[in-house]
């Protein structure tokens, strides 16, 4: 495993989302989606405030309440929806133009191509979080909200987007179609996310069971400021599962 | 170079190729001959470690291609069927990628694909998108892309396919002049291809090799006797049966006013005494000639006949 090999790979593969659309339409939708949220929170919030204050009904909202967390507990449903357009032609468009022989036949072992092409997808989602920095600073500036919320929200939002990616890659290297792969990315991220809302029905052990495989119930922490090692592991399996189904189905395509 | 021993790939029950053996040293240009699906492809994929094979064994450069993948890789180039390219990159980036990709060290990167488009003559569109390109041109790309890091062996499948007989003669004459240096094996199922640019030829022929030598040998494999072809303003049908009972003539046939005869092997010249009698019965010779064995015809008899070897004398 030479990461300087991945670095190759993932560094053509991140030039290739900014010379075609796809990087430009994901951020844009992106900015203008959480530009909204944020303005609504933020207006949602002051309104509040104002009202509590206006009656004398003790403190109002926290910041982190009324703000921190829907922003993002959105931010995250927003990925789910992005993040299939970013995923889908990772390896379906390697096969459909046959390059994939190219890195197949090149001195790079499958594991550097796998992870080169999770990173330079990672690396996208990563740009993304960081243009929404610029919110927590206007918080900071007009008021005084906690350090920790902010940044485990953060963390969490990170691996929560990294495991909807090693899902996309996953249905990416099953397929030659980008809109298949797109497709099976959003319903099966779209299942993970609430297959939760069973577990009430599901009795006592299936409850938990479920619960304990939704993705948006281990986030809850995250956005409270809870950094919980088992929240983190569960995400870090999640990404590796994908990652190593993505090697395993595409190990197989070559002894079809 | 390369040596491949009893390689077979199963696909299913159905063998794509057979218990193939052959063996290339180093600068030679060997062409791989064959109908479409032979197996030549599933054999060079074999050869660059795309897909294993069911049972044998594949060397190159001194590597096992199954147990030292990733060495016999750094050794090779491969332009696969489709020239494995990226339409939204840049003809120069698209080579840097490649370069980078195949090890070549940092400093060098640069200069290894100035080279090679100077080489493939593609320094025009070096900063073109590959995807406004046209096919011929993709082609040569697909084909600096296996050359960009040097390697000892160059795996060419139709590197020609696509291409006008402008760039056809210039790819060829590219690729005549990297024997010596390098080791290539190109495919094709168009033989002046491989006539043109091939010191040895392995013909194949349902995953199965059926022949394997130089072109020279090849053609005296073919036991045939001569053939003239002879146009006449009068193929009376007297004539035609005085020149089929001249001592050494096997047969002749008619086709309006065109006679094909065919001489008998080893047998002495013939060919004063044919055109004596054509004279002597007011033929009216307008045309003779010997028609060549063309290399389509060693092709089609290798390829159609179960056991070349006894029977290629009697066809035709």
């Amino acid at each position: 495993m030479n990461f300087k090999n991945a670095w190759i790979i993932s560094k053509k593969d991140f030039r290739t989302y900014f010379t075609s659309p796809i990087a430009y339409i994901v951020i844009a939708g992106f900015m203008l989606i959480m530009g909204w949220m944020f303005f609504y929170t933020l207006s949602h919030f002051e309104m509040q405030s104002m009202q509590y204050q206006q009656y004398n009904m003790g403190k109002g909202p926290s910041i982190t309440d009324a703000i921190i967390r829907p922003l993002y507990g959105n931010m995250n449903v927003i990925f789910l929806f992005l993040v299939p357009f970013i995923t889908m032609r990772l390896f379906a468009e390697e096969k459909k133009l046959h390059t994939f022989e190219l890195l197949m036949t090149s001195p790079v072992t499958l594991t550097e191509i796998v992870l080169g092409k999770f990173l330079s997808s990672l690396l996208l989602i990563s740009i993304m979080l960081g243009i929404t920095i610029v919110y927590p600073i206007i918080l900071f500036v007009g008021g005084n909200p906690d350090l920790g919320p902010i940044v485990t929200s953060y963390i969490g939002t990170l691996l929560l987007a990294s495991c909807y990616l090693s899902l996309g890659i996953f249905f990416s290297s099953l397929t030659e179609n980008q809109i298949v792969a797109g497709s099976l990315t959003f319903a099966s991220a779209l299942f993970f996310w609430l297959v939760n809302w069973a577990s009430q029905a599901s009795g006592p052990t299936w409850g938990e069971v479920l619960n304990y495989l939704s993705l948006i119930s281990h986030f809850n922490n995250f956005s409270q400021g809870l950094l919980n090692s088992s929240d983190v592991i569960y995400y870090l399996s999640f990404i590796g599962l994908g990652l190593f189904l993505t090697h395993r189905v595409l190990d197989s395509y070559r002894w079809r | 170079m390369i040596q491949v021993s009893h390689l077979t790939k199963l696909y299913g029950p159905r063998a794509a190729i057979s218990d193939l053996s052959f063996e290339v040293k180093k600068g030679e240009i060997v062409g791989f001959l064959g109908p479409n699906g032979a197996g030549k492809s599933t054999t060079m994929k074999i050869l660059t470690g795309f897909m294993p094979a069911s049972e044998g064994s594949a060397k190159i450069a001194g590597y096992d291609v199954f147990e030292n993948p990733i060495e016999v890789k750094r050794n090779i180039g491969f332009l696969p069927e489709n020239p494995p390219v990226y339409p939204e990159m840049k003809v120069q980036d698209y080579l840097q990628f490649a370069a980078e990709l195949h090890q070549v060290p940092r400093e060098k990167v640069r200069a290894a694909v100035d080279q090679v488009l100077a080489k493939t003559s593609l320094g025009d569109v070096r900063k073109r998108l590959i995807g406004n390109l046209s096919k011929g041109y993709r082609q040569r790309v697909g084909l600096a892309q296996a050359m960009v890091h040097n390697p000892a062996v160059l795996i060419l499948d139709e590197p020609t396919v696509g291409l006008d007989p402008k760039q056809i003669i210039e790819i060829r004459e590219l690729i005549k002049g990297l024997g010596g240096e390098h080791t290539v094996i190109l495919s094709s199922h168009i033989l002046p291809e491989v006539t043109a640019t091939c010191e040895r030829i392995i013909v194949i022929n349902k995953g199965r090799i059926v022949a394997e030598d130089t072109l020279d040998q090849l053609t005296a494999r073919i036991k045939r006797g001569l053939i003239y072809s002879m146009l006449v303003k009068n193929p009376a049908q007297e004539g035609v049966s005085a020149i089929r009972n001249i001592p050494g003539v096997q047969t002749v046939t008619q086709v309006g006013p065109k006679l094909v005869v065919e001489i008998q092997p080893g047998s002495p010249e013939v060919r004063d005494q044919i055109v004596e009698t054509a004279v002597k019965r007011e033929m009216g010779v307008l045309e003779f000639s010997t028609e060549k064995v063309s290399l389509e015809e060693i092709f089609l008899q290798l390829t159609t006949i179960e056991t070349p070897n006894e029977t290629a004398g009697v066809a035709v």
